[in-house]
């Protein structure tokens, strides 16, 4: 959601504004010295260049100004806004490339977070909670996920893989699990998601799934929601560098959210154990700080324009059936923040070495998070395979906790310090060596282990846990969304942010920053230099003593493993692609990973290739043998994770979903029975059944009680706009085909706009309600477009005219009072009126009391009859309709609805905007010329009138049908030919049905038509096809009824 | 017919809704109060802000025509809001909106000025309680934090799906005028009521 800021209102969302083409287009000063062809450039012609664009924009939902804003059409970014009038700037600045992550003093060399963790927590002392998976009940406790318990109780194998059926283990432990993805069945089905995300609760219920999840197919009967935030400064992720940066800026006064997606502050130091006191201590501080919010259990989704983030807040889904049905589920937050800290942390990938997708291998560093978060160990005896140091932590603190290392094989012929210390825990080190091979059916049971590059010198060790670290990507997912490139980097191994435009840095190891100590002075330096930026004071945050770490040795850059021939080397285990795939990718000839990707379906799981990404760019790499900084990545997307459609809706449902407009005698029709039709968000009604009459029924005897007696209908859904200034009969001389200037104070007339290709686009009635102010009616549908073109007009092309326009349609409830005893009813409730045809003539109007209440009585007529429309406020609205219902009784008045209306006015042959029309027809196509001025010098349209087009022969024509067979009925939209045998296609069309009704007053059914020289062909004979036939239908005039006007004056 | 003719009460766009209003402002003990203040007159006034007529306006209700965008100004029962550069809402007790109209006439003399009565066009609900930024939050864009849209601040802006005036009250706690459209009414009180379910 874009942020352009008005040049009165200051910065509102995209979402109140309306674009309105090219500005510096202006209206030329006399269009009838213009040839066709300047005239079709002033229409037609704009500039269409890539770069800075001079627009016109309306801020249509706040204050109605027309303005100008140069926006750049490549990056959308709004570089200057100007009002109307003013002219372009010359030069304008746009948004300085800002670095990811700006430089800061004494970084520390990166490495792995962290040395050995502190005690993991004791299991036996939390609250158990019971949950079934595929049928069986467990006991997990209160803080586990649904993959801890289940690892609590000896299941890795979760799932099985979409493709191949090969069973698969729990993989990770947080949103990027590729495997464990489960469906939930109680309390209510959700499928395909990822079990090291889902908090359990008591009475989960939940199964495996080989790939696919299953909806519901009952309606979710929670809440969902959404709120707006703003905020200084977005901190997300609450890991070291999170907190740090919140830390930093919480008691600056600026306003600070601080979201993260675990129920617990502390990131990756939950995973490792380190630094628990701080983190505790800080999150008490936070919850404390009065401008701080945290918003935990909410995952950040996707990063838009000008700081706009949107984020999902899981809010009780943790409490199974014990959540309050009162609360939503979950919680859509759009955040505008004005800075934004990403410190979104890091996933540990994996290598492509053969059968490594058996239950039992896992990402090393979410081993670890089992144990320190969770008190769980996955496994007894692991083998350990690393191409870097993160993982000698994992398997120290594994073992200090009892599980049995077999070794740690270490594709680094020199592996250092952290190797050293590991050995001298006792544990073998395999320098130089790799994973060629594993065994185990349901249950990894073997690892099978060579030096790196070689076959033989294999060794075998017997283990149900090997604990993968290929490396570690920055989680870069928000920041590329947010317009941020990334860059490679060699010490790294791997994909880190480099620069954007928006206001947003990247701290930790989102950063590519690995070690702890540099984790938190990188984001505490990060959340000072925010809120700097938006002028509060921050403080230096006490940060915490990172304890000696050894010396760190580079990564070494590892994608595939050569291994046991034959032996699968899955790249995403979520979509079954292996090594192999890629390779008949590449063979076939694709030489781009957005390519390969599409070819072998890597990286579009629902995990969307977070474990998988890098290492599927890094394996296509090396069988191109081109370098992996030449490849990329794949392109992120929002959502980061998946987002279910009901939060999405939100309360947009239903009733809800869009606003339903009701006039104020909306209760009365509904307590009489009508049917209602949606004509643009009103409600109308459409026709009002009695016992049991179907629809044909009810409006045969509507339209014949307005044509014999007298009817009467809620009119007050028409446009209504007051226009008011002594330059307001010049205005809307310009605006409407015909002249306006001329009509008499106390008449009403009746008008035709077009736009400047000549093509009508709104009708209505215009009442000069005194020399200097007239009110205008437009089409229901229409009425805020009128209003915006008015404004367009009158703010950027024509500011010497002194006229104001204003929306006065719900000032005023309108009743039409319809037949020959209209007059009748009217006068009993109106003494004060004289109501004769002379006092009181067609196209006039008066103002007086209509069952004691102020009206304005107008005498229009959209049915040939004897009518009025009776206005008044809407307060009195339903008084003045019980009235007009009680003193039309005696003549049987009759409530009728848009149907009936429309009926009465195509026998009448008035067309309807937007029905009968379509944006290609003229008022002469219409046969309206009679309401096409030839005196005023220019009108919004006229100079097309003269253009070739717009007096072709052949040009459609709107006509009446009369199909010949009475009873037969033309759908509308039927097309119409000449003959009666269709010809070869393509079969030349002459036009089609627009409006099609059965008539009580003609006996008979007849359509209104566009046909193409259609008055040439009254009389004529053409052909509808309908349903498989050809129906002859006869072109007639389209005033069926009454064509003499006999009955306009009763 | 005439004289046995009809006396009812004027009917406000929400006078159905009182008891639903009332029953929730009750229930949520004061989180959120939601109350519609109808038939309050309000008068669409278009004039150039450069001539004399605004001042003239301002002397004639006693009550200046804010200039700064998006603020309000209140003096005694007369609120004025800016709702564009040449245009103001003046709002003021049920029934004053001829007298309003009358007084704003005469005091600009021949200055082109557009004064319309639209106080049937909109109502005016009151959102207040110590949830009234939350609730609102729910479906307006709009920063509302005090420090952004503190008292004297008025903004024309997006509420859910509709149009809406809003106008901080000018009182610390008085919550805020939501002014809408009068046939958009009825959907935007269903969409409080349902947002206010949490607070309830």
């Amino acid at each position: 959601m874009l942020l352009i800021p008005c040049p009165w209102c200051g910065p509102r969302d995209e979402a109140e504004f309306h674009y309105g083409g090219q500005a510096h287009v202006a209206y030329p000063a006399d269009p009838s010295a213009l040839t066709d062809e300047e005239w079709a450039k002033y229409l037609f012609f704009r500039a269409n260049p890539k770069g800075p664009f001079a627009e016109r924009w309306s801020h249509s939902a706040g204050c109605r100004r027309w303005f100008n804003a140069v926006r750049d059409t490549s990056t959308n970014e709004v570089l200057a806004v100007y009002r109307a009038g003013e002219e372009r700037p010359a030069t304008f600045e746009p948004r300085p490339v800002l670095p990811a992550r700006p430089a800061f003093e004494d970084e520390a060399p990166s490495g792995p977070i962290g040395g050995p963790g502190a005690e993991p927590p004791d299991r036996t002392r939390a609250r158990p909670l019971r949950f079934t998976f595929d049928g069986t009940e467990y006991q997990g406790v209160e803080g586990d996920t649904l993959a801890s318990a289940l690892l609590a109780n000896g299941v890795i194998a979760a799932a099985t893989s979409i493709k191949l059926g090969r069973p698969r283990g729990i993989f990770s432990a947080g949103v990027e699990e590729p495997n464990a993805v489960i469906q939930i069945e109680e309390p209510f089905p959700e499928p395909m998601l990822p079990a090291p995300a889902i908090e359990l609760y008591d009475g989960l219920v939940a199964t495996s799934l080989p790939g696919q999840g299953r909806l519901a197919t009952t309606p979710d009967p929670a809440r969902y929601d959404a709120v707006h935030d703003h905020c200084d400064l977005l901190i997300v992720g609450a890991g070291p560098a999170g907190l740090a940066a919140a830390a930093a800026a919480a008691d600056s006064g600026a306003r600070v959210i601080l979201a993260d997606d675990q129920p617990t502050l502390g990131g990756s130091l939950l995973g490792t154990g380190e630094l628990a006191d701080w983190a505790a201590e800080l999150n008490t501080r936070l919850d404390a700080a009065p401008d701080v919010r945290i918003l935990r259990r909410t995952t950040v989704f996707g990063y838009y324009d000008d700081n706009h983030l949107l984020a999902v807040e899981r809010r009780t889904n943790h409490l199974g059936a014990k959540a309050p049905q009162n609360v939503s589920r979950e919680r859509v937050h759009r955040i505008r923040a004005r800075r934004v800290v990403l410190a979104t942390g890091a996933h540990e990938r994996s290598l492509a070495f053969a059968d490594n997708d058996r239950p039992g291998v896992m990402l090393a560093a979410s081993a670890r998070t089992y144990l320190h978060r969770h008190g769980v160990l996955p496994g007894r005896h692991a083998v350990v395979f690393t191409t870097n140091d993160s993982a000698y932590a994992a398997a120290l603190d594994l073992a200090a906790s009892g599980v049995a290392i077999s070794a740690i094989v270490d594709t680094r012929p020199e592996p250092g310090a952290w190797a050293d210390r590991a050995r001298a825990a006792g544990i073998e080190v395999l320098p130089g060596h790799a994973v060629t091979g594993t065994d185990g059916e349901a249950r990894l049971t073997a690892v099978t282990v060579a030096p790196y590059g070689e076959t033989t010198g294999q060794r075998e060790f017997a283990a149900d846990l090997l604990l993968v670290s290929g490396g570690w990507n920055p989680v870069a997912h928000l920041f590329s969304q947010s317009g941020g490139k990334l860059r490679y980097d060699e010490a790294l191994g791997t994909f880190v942010p480099d620069a954007g435009r928006q206001a947003v840095e990247v701290a930790g190891s989102a950063s590519g920053v690995f070690d702890l100590a540099g984790c938190l002075a990188q984001g505490a330096a990060a959340g000072a230099r925010a809120i700097e930026a938006e002028g509060y004071t921050p403080e230096a945050p006490r940060l915490p003593q990172v304890p000696e770490q050894p010396q760190l040795t580079p990564p070494m850059q590892v994608f595939t493993v050569p291994g046991r021939e034959g032996a699968p080397r899955f790249v995403d285990l979520q979509r079954d692609v292996t090594v192999d795939d890629l390779s008949r990718a590449t063979g076939a000839g694709l030489r781009s990973v957005e390519h390969t990707k599409r070819y072998t379906t890597a990286g579009t799981a629902n995990d969307q290739g977070k474990t998988a990404g890098v290492l599927a760019s890094g394996v296509v790499a090396e069988l191109l043998g081109v370098d992996i900084s030449a490849l990329g990545t794949t392109t992120f997307r929002p959502p980061y994770t998946p987002v279910s459609f009901a939060a999405l809706a939100g309360r947009d449902r239903g009733t809800l979903s869009d606003p339903v407009r009701t006039t104020a005698v909306h209760e009365w029709h509904i307590e009489h029975g009508a049917l209602f039709e949606n004509v643009g968000q009103w409600k109308r009604p459409w026709y009002y059944p009695q016992d049991g009459e179907d629809m044909e029924t009810a409006v045969l005897r509507e339209c014949a009680a307005a044509r014999d007696s007298v009817g009467f209908m809620d009119a007050s859904t028409l446009g209504k706009i007051d226009v008011q200034g002594p330059d307001a009969g010049v205005f809307l001389d310009l605006l409407y085909t015909n002249m306006m200037s001329t009509l008499k104070v106390g008449m009403i007339r009746y008008g035709v706009m077009c736009r400047p290709d000549g093509m009508v686009f709104d009708d209505g009635t215009v009442i000069r309600l005194a020399p200097d102010r007239f009110l205008v009616t437009t089409t229901t549908g229409n009425a805020a477009t009128v209003l915006d073109w008015m404004e367009e007009w009158l703010q950027t092309e024509w500011p010497e005219l002194k006229v104001h326009c204003t929306s006065v349609t719900e000032q005023w409830a309108t009743v039409a009072l319809v037949g020959p005893r209209s007059r009748e009813v009217l006068g009993s409730l109106a003494p004060q009126l004289a109501v004769s045809n002379d006092d009181f003539p067609f196209m006039a109007w008066r103002e007086t009391t209509v069952a004691g209440i102020e009206a304005r009585v107008c005498r229009i007529s959209f049915s040939g009859e004897l009518a009025y429309e009776i206005n008044v406020s809407p307060w009195e609205a339903l008084a003045l309709w019980e009235a007009l219902h009680e003193a039309g009784a005696p003549y049987g008045i009759t409530p009728y609805g848009t149907e009936t209306m429309h009926v009465l006015r195509a026998e009448k042959g008035y067309p309807i905007i937007g029905q009968d029309t379509d944006g290609t027809v003229t008022p002469q196509d219409l046969g309206m010329s009679w309401a096409v001025s030839k005196k005023k010098p220019d009108f919004i349209g006229k100079r097309s009138y003269a253009r070739a087009d717009a007096v072709r022969p052949d040009r459609k024509h709107l006509v009446g049908l009369l199909p010949e067979d009475p009873g037969t009925f033309l759908p509308e939209g039927t097309q119409l030919v000449a003959d009666s045998v269709l010809p070869a296609p393509p079969v030349p069309m002459l036009g089609h049905v627009t409006s099609s009704y059965r008539s009580a007053a003609l006996g008979r059914t007849f359509a209104l038509a566009l046909v193409k020289g259609g008055r040439e062909r009254i009389g004529e004979r053409l052909y509808a096809p309908v349903g498989g036939r050809l129906v002859p239908v006869t072109v007639a005039s389209p005033v069926l009824y009454d064509p003499e006007g006999a009955r306009r004056d009763g | 017919m005439a004289d046995t003719a009809l006396t009812a009460p004027p009917r406000s766009p929400l006078s159905r809704y009182a008891d639903r209003l009332a029953a929730t402002t009750r229930t949520s003990r004061g989180a959120v109060r939601l109350a519609e203040l109808p038939f309050l007159a309000q008068l669409n006034v278009r004039l150039d802000a450069k001539g004399g007529a605004a001042d003239a306006v301002g002397l004639a209700l006693g009550l200046q025509l804010p200039l700064e965008p998006n603020t309000a100004i209140r003096a005694g029962e007369l609120t004025a809001l800016w709702l564009g550069p040449d245009e103001w809402l003046v709002v003021g007790p049920p029934g004053s909106e001829r007298d309003l109209e009358t007084r704003i006439r005469a005091a600009v003399g021949e200055e082109p000025v557009s004064v319309t009565d639209v106080s049937a066009q909109r109502t005016t609900l009151l959102v207040s309680g110590a949830r009234a930024l939350d609730l609102l939050a729910h479906g307006c864009p709009l920063d509302l934090h005090p420090r952004a849209f503190g008292a004297g601040r008025c903004a024309q802006t997006t509420l859910a799906r509709t149009q809406v005036v809003l106008v901080a009250r000018d009182e610390p706690g008085a919550g805020f005028w939501v002014l809408v459209r009068s046939s958009f009414a009825s959907y935007l009180t269903d969409w409080l009521l349902d947002a206010a379910t949490e607070y309830i």
